[in-house]
């Protein structure tokens, strides 16, 4: 304990930051050495750049996507708390995290609604509140690949709209969007079991 | 006759309660005991080689390729820890506390066992049996993921038992006393090398089939075969290498399917899919009727109490203590932990099955001296197993309250999204640096479509094999069905709009669709919506008519029809008018098309008339067609047709297929028909009809009455001729209003397709009505006169005439200008040229 406790001592502001994301003191130092390895000069954030580093994001389809997630707001950096904030999202849902919490409290960062806002957001390129046919249109390129035709690709953007679409504004709410999932355990499908 | 009702009510309770497999062991119990009463001695027994290369493949192989592939894989750590660890535990306990029964005296002396055979009968009793987990567990539709860890559990122990079996039994062959140390060794490498050399074969195979199945597009016939047959090739080989066959054929049906599937085309999928069912499920039956018929045989069996009381709860408590200990440590890893209820489902589901009544019969009695008391336990277990546990488990699932499996349609949203979630977690494991399941899954996913489908798959195949599309694909083909059977409401109820509409790229097509829509009670491909639209009275008639439609027959024939076409050989008349049919269709189309496209084909116009006026004279009696020139099969009608053709043909993103059409073309006419039908007619209207009757006129003085046709000599009608049904055709007004609600789309007067004569299985069908001559049309206010209904009752046939007028009518577009009197050889009884009949 004594050496963890150090290392952790080390992290900046690690109990606040453990008070929001609910990260255990294993997982938020891991989380730590990983931030520090990204961070190749040192600098104390991160950067678009540094996350791109990473090889096999580049493969992933929606990996410029998500590390545009990292950086809201027009930010440029990302700091040790942005990060983890964001990978908080993908803590797995504790059975007694929802009876301990204080219902005052806002949602903690890795509840269903959290989860899904941090998916809904990466379709939602403008930012307003709405996944309009042209932005279902270009996740749908990036994840069908180039096999279909653009008019195929067009027609299943279309259907995919309309299934979800209910108010008929030709576009998906972020509350259509929970709907057409409230049959999915997003809980254990957005959940990475080691970021406890 | 109220003993049958008794009957029948009591087996469809009993059947409701009762596992198939129970009932079938009973059964099989019953039909020995019979054989055994008439015979005096047990004629025939479950052989263990019988099972092995034949009854037990099929099973397997189905299980393998309808594995649900991502579920397996998603939970593979805890089905491998069940398999492995867990039979080994079950296996080694059983045997071990076994012997210590006997060592405490609780057995009998008489059974002469040593601790190695003891150990033999542990690990061929300890294995859960995947022929009863199915049977039972098919009935109970627990969760995915329990279903799943049971399941596959129980495919991939074999393996393990294999090589346990195997292990002991060679140890008990050579006596305790020479077993050494370094055999010991040998028998955990064999572990390693039966497993996994088995799944190596499976997936050798796997490659082979999946790029053998890529160049059958010759010979789509054999594709069916050639999945079994590799399949087999699978198992048998790898039960020649003493590698685990069902591990081999399990591994060879989960990889191949993904791109065999994409390879062979959709009949041979069906072909295989009922196939692979039939014969497992065939398997299935015979395994435990001879399971029930082997029990029967007593001479090969010796009871004893303390033994298979012994057996029964050990297997029942050392499963339960298994599962609850393995449990725990899995669920430190796992993301959703199983719970208690999980866990007392898995202990309970522990079935023993065949492969264990097949394993204990192989048993040498020379080496194993206690055999017959083995053979009598494993028949005990077995059946309590199946018949107790099978029976109580679905109540158990009930009043545990166990989250039930719960299958829903998949939407294009929910498959989207999770892909998307999969790339997120992937990426999320990146960013973390940790390279956990969704990481390997990913690069597993870009390495297949790289390299593994590029390769496996044939190239239309590949492009097409988005997941994505897939869903797409589905819900469209779904999409058609339903629309379809609720005769066209309910896109337009849903205000869905056809949704792959918009992939085509034929701009006018859809422009024209849209019109039509718009001019049309809502559902665009409707023709006969379009047709009966502009009158009350028609729209009473269409309502009248989607009513029935949606109500009464829905006509599903069209796909056995079309799953069955490579395989029912037509005769060449057959096949000739059938491409005939396409081609005029598709040249019908073309001009169609054209037509809109404001090109006028007047030139060809006059020629397919005379041909078709030829031809009618011909045929028909020609009298009384009044000086008008007859008319051809309205070329609008059969444009609609193909409208509706296209469209649908749309819906299946399928347009390379022609025979589509042609089984859409059924459709329609069976809709056609079907209206019929709610007349208290005749089914079977879509049977084939090889070839054209000529019905003997049945006057029907409704004719007589039409407005439009006073003046006109002969009545035209068309026959279907598998119902032997008249069908007066008098809706040409109807047809001509919603011909000139084509024309005012297509501005020119759109010609005759000079295709026409092209149709020889009924010319005068096709010759029939010109509608786009609405020049020489009397084009009379449109009404059905009241007494139309009563019109043609004269034949018990033709009390349908009336309402199959209607509904044909536009249909057939046959202009009909003359007018009958009953029972005059003047009338002109057409055939109706059945599309259905095409198929």
């Amino acid at each position: 304990m004594g050496s963890r406790g150090s290392h952790a001592a080390r992290i900046p502001d690690a109990d606040s930051i453990r008070r929001e994301t609910g990260f255990s003191q294993a997982s938020l130092l891991r989380l730590y050495h990983r931030f520090r390895a990204l961070d190749r000069n040192k600098k104390g954030y991160l950067s678009r750049v540094d996350l791109q580093q990473i090889g096999a994001l580049a493969v992933n389809p929606l990996g410029d996507r998500i590390i545009d997630s990292f950086f809201p707001d027009g930010n440029l950096r990302v700091d040790f708390p942005g990060f983890v904030r964001v990978l908080a999202h993908f803590r797995p849902v504790d059975e007694d995290d929802s009876s301990m919490r204080d219902p005052k409290e806002p949602e903690p960062l890795n509840s269903r609604m959290n989860k899904l806002r941090f998916a809904f957001q990466l379709y939602d390129l403008d930012r307003d509140g709405k996944i309009s046919r042209h932005e279902m249109l270009q996740v749908l390129r990036l994840m069908v690949g180039v096999q279909v035709t653009e008019e195929q690709l067009e027609s299943i953007a279309d259907r995919t709209v309309q299934e979800a679409d209910e108010d008929g504004d030709g576009a998906v709410s972020f509350l259509e969007f929970t709907k057409s999932l409230e049959k999915m355990d997003i809980e254990q499908k957005m959940s990475i079991r080691i970021l406890k | 006759m109220p003993a049958c009702i008794w009957v029948f009510h009591l087996s469809r309770k009993v059947t409701s309660l009762v596992p198939e497999s129970c009932l079938l062991i009973l059964l099989g119990l019953v039909l020995g005991g019979i054989v055994l009463a008439v015979a005096k001695k047990a004629e025939y027994q479950l052989e263990p080689g019988t099972f092995f290369l034949f009854l037990l493949p099929p099973i397997v192989l189905d299980s393998g390729y309808f594995m649900p592939s991502r579920l397996f894989f998603d939970n593979l750590g805890a089905i491998l820890t069940y398999a492995v660890v867990g039979t080994l535990w079950n296996a080694f306990t059983t045997g071990a506390a076994l012997w210590g029964l006997q060592q405490a005296g609780f057995v009998a002396p008489r059974v002469q066992a040593s601790f190695l055979d003891f150990l033999l009968f542990g690990s061929l009793i300890s294995a859960v049996d995947p022929v009863a987990v199915l049977a039972v567990f098919e009935e109970v539709h627990v969760n995915d993921t329990l279903f799943i860890i049971v399941f596959g559990e129980s495919l991939l122990n074999d393996a393990v038992t294999v090589v346990l079996y195997k292990v002991c039994n060679s140890f008990v062959e050579m006596g305790s006393a020479n077993v050494q140390a370094a055999d010991y060794l040998k028998g955990v490498a064999s572990l390693f090398v039966v497993s996994l050399g088995g799944a190596a074969v499976g997936l050798v195979f796997a490659f082979l089939l999946a790029l053998t199945t890529r160049f059958t597009k010759r010979v789509r016939i054999i594709e069916p075969l050639l999945v079994f047959l590799l399949a087999y090739a699978a198992y048998l080989t790898a039960e020649m290498a003493s590698l685990s066959a069902i591990l081999a054929v399990t591994m060879c049906g989960l990889g191949c399917k993904k791109y065999v599937e994409a390879n062979i085309s959709h009949k041979s999928r069906t072909a295989v899919k009922y196939t692979m069912k039939t014969l497992a499920s065939c398997a299935e039956t015979v395994i435990f009727m001879l399971l029930g018929i082997s029990a029967v045989d007593s001479s090969k069996w010796a009871w004893d109490s303390g033994l298979v009381l012994g057996t029964l709860f050990f297997i029942l408590f050392f499963r339960a203590l298994g599962v609850v200990l393995q449990t725990w440590v899995l669920n430190q890893f796992r993301l959703v932990p199983l719970d208690k209820i999980d866990q007392v489902v898995m202990s309970y589901g522990g079935l023993r099955g065949a492969v264990a009544f097949a394993l204990v019969i192989l048993l040498d009695r020379t080496k194993v001296p206690a055999k017959d008391y083995f053979v009598a336990t494993t028949i005990v277990v077995v059946f309590f197993t199946v018949i107790v546990q099978g029976l109580t488990i679905k109540p158990l699932v009930k009043w545990l309250k166990v989250k039930r499996s719960e299958h829903h349609k998949p939407t294009l949203n929910q498959e989207l999204h999770e892909h998307t979630f999969d790339h997120i977690l992937a990426a999320v494991e990146d960013v973390v640096g940790h390279h956990g399941y969704h990481y390997w899954r990913d690069r597993w996913e870009q390495f297949d479509k790289k390299y593994l489908s590029q390769l496996l798959m044939r190239r239309s195949a590949y492009r097409i094999r988005d997941q994505i599309w897939d869903v797409y694909y589905r819900l469209n083909i779904r999409d058609a069905i339903s629309f379809v059977d609720q005769g066209g409401h309910i896109l337009s109820s849903t205000g869905l709009t056809l949704p792959s509409m918009p992939s085509r790229n034929s701009v006018a097509e859809t422009s024209v669709t849209n019109l039509l829509r718009e001019s049309g009670s809502g559902a665009c491909l409707d023709l006969q919506v379009i047709d009966t639209v502009r009158s009350g009275r028609d729209r009473e008639d269409a309502v009248m008519h989607h009513l029935l439609c949606g109500g009464l027959y829905k006509p599903r024939r069209r796909y056995k029809a079309s799953c069955s076409r490579h395989f029912i050989s037509e005769d060449a008349q057959e096949r000739q008018d059938k491409e005939v049919f396409q081609q005029n269709m598709k040249r019908r189309l073309e001009s169609f098309k054209s037509t809109k496209h404001n090109i006028c084909f007047t030139k060809s116009k006059p020629r397919p008339r005379k041909t078709g006026r030829k031809k009618k004279n011909g045929l028909a009696n020609t009298e009384a067609t009044n000086g008008k020139p007859p008319r051809d099969l309205g070329f609008q009608d059969t444009a609609a047709v193909i409208l509706t053709v296209e469209s649908e043909e749309e819906e299946e993103s399928d347009s390379s297929e022609t025979e589509k059409e042609d089984d859409e073309g059924i459709i329609f006419v069976a809709r056609a028909t079907n209206e019929v039908l709610q007349e208290g007619k005749v089914s079977g209207s879509l049977e084939v009809c090889p070839s054209p009757r000529i019905i003997p006129p049945s006057p029907t003085c409704a004719e007589k009455e039409l407005p439009w046709k006073s003046g006109q000599g002969d009545l035209a009608v068309y026959v279907s001729s598998e119902t032997t049904k008249i069908v007066p055709v008098d809706m040409q007004a109807g047809w001509n209003q919603s011909i000139s609600s084509l024309e005012s789309l297509a501005s020119p007067p759109c010609t005759q397709a000079p295709t026409m004569t092209r149709l020889p299985p009924c010319p005068l069908a096709t010759e029939e009505a010109q509608p786009f001559h609405l020049p020489y049309d009397p084009r009379p206010s449109f009404a059905f006169p009241p007494s139309l209904a009563k019109a043609g009752r004269s034949r018990s046939e033709s009390s349908a005439d009336i309402p199959q007028q209607q509904e044909l009518q536009p249909l057939m577009g046959h202009e009909d200008r003359t007018r009958l009197s009953p029972r005059t050889a003047n009338s002109h009884w057409c055939i109706q040229f059945n599309k259905g009949g095409r198929l």
